[in-house]
């Protein structure tokens, strides 16, 4: 299915969940983070939730972590 | 002196006057429920390494330290993190960027979730050059915010009646900026700072344009309760040593609140008594 990830459009397995996105993500960059947050369309998905979650075609999902900030 | 004698050891308040740490024991700090000993909040934004913001959070004896959320491409890696839970200090996410109340509470709910803390240092900007705030999305996001449950420290205008209506909302701190973010140009309005002191009951955090030691202490000694800088230390030349400076400018400039000022006199009084002058 398509969707949008981070702002890009993203190919994701039909059954893919939360936590397989959250996955591939941040296996495409820096590695180390423990506090990721994830939004599905606008909204958060908890962790404890993201093995359940199935996405959708054409959601747009955030995988968010920290950053220095004022 | 140079910057490598700045070790832990000799910034510890150990080494400070002991009159010093029993004004900090005598004299705590209450926040949203928290006591802290520190009353000087450091924002990470802008820091060039992870060893000046290591050295630089040490060095400033804070105790909260605020932090944002990217997307992963454009986030720090773990060792940010991994540098400031060694330091201790408690984190308080932001909800930079936003300039939208819906933006703002959803960053919200995502901090709480990424960092596991209900406190937000909330942030909605109306204006791409200035930074300044959008006081009406402000005010409708800190109620949502509010009534969610969060403990909201409110990133405002110098303008003492919204600090009234944002404190009415139930903010936990009332956070007017100097001048605008990063602009280093110190408190244009120590008038308004002041008045709005008066206005509210809930601590209220100087946070933004802070330039150097001298704007942080002139926070303190207009009343406010703590000041909240990133800049002014991320970007200085030597982020440690502004650390320091910063941390002594706040004790201070509130030692000199508490100290009482002298009344400001038109012409000069004489502290030499004149009684006894010799004829000469």
């Amino acid at each position: 299915m398509e969707l949008t990830v981070n702002g890009a459009p993203a190919e994701l397995d039909d059954d893919a969940t939360v936590a397989d996105l959250v996955a591939a993500t941040l296996a495409r960059t820096a590695a180390g983070h423990d506090r990721v947050a994830v939004a599905r369309n606008g909204d958060v998905v908890p962790r404890s939730s993201w093995a359940a979650t199935r996405l959708a075609p054409g959601d747009a999902v955030e995988v968010l972590a920290p950053t220095a900030g004022g | 002196m140079t910057t490598q004698d700045l070790d832990t050891q000799d910034l510890d308040t150990q080494d400070l006057a002991p009159a010093l740490a029993r004004e900090e024991a005598g004299d705590p700090f209450v926040l949203g429920g928290e006591t802290f000993t520190s009353r000087l909040l450091l924002g990470t934004g802008g820091v060039p390494s992870l060893e000046s913001l290591e050295a630089a959070v040490r060095a400033s004896g804070t105790q909260l330290v605020t932090v944002a959320l990217r997307r992963v491409e454009a986030s720090a890696t773990g060792s940010m993190m991994q540098v400031l839970d060694r330091a201790g200090v408690r984190l308080l996410p932001n909800t930079a960027g936003c300039m939208t109340a819906r933006e703002a509470v959803r960053t919200a709910r995502l901090g709480r979730e990424a960092f596991g803390t209900d406190w937000v240092k909330l942030e909605v900007i109306g204006d791409d050059r200035t930074l300044l705030p959008d006081v009406v999305e402000l005010l409708d996001a800190a109620e949502q915010l509010v009534a969610e449950g969060f403990t909201v420290l409110a990133y405002t205008t110098d303008d003492p009646v919204l600090g009234r209506r944002l404190a009415d909302a139930g903010c936990a701190a009332v956070m007017p900026l100097g001048s605008p973010i990063g602009s280093g140009l110190g408190i244009r309005n120590p008038h308004n700072v002041a008045l709005l002191r008066e206005a509210v009951e809930v601590p209220v955090v100087l946070d933004a344009g802070i330039g150097t030691a001298s704007d942080a202490a002139l926070a303190m000694e207009l009343g406010c309760d703590a000041v909240l800088l990133a800049s002014a230390v991320t970007r200085a030349r030597d982020p440690e040593r502004m650390a320091l400076a910063m941390r002594q400018a706040v004790e201070g400039g509130r030692l000199a609140k508490l100290a009482g000022r002298i009344p400001r006199r038109w012409h000069a009084e004489a502290s030499t008594s004149f009684e006894g002058l010799p004829a000469l």
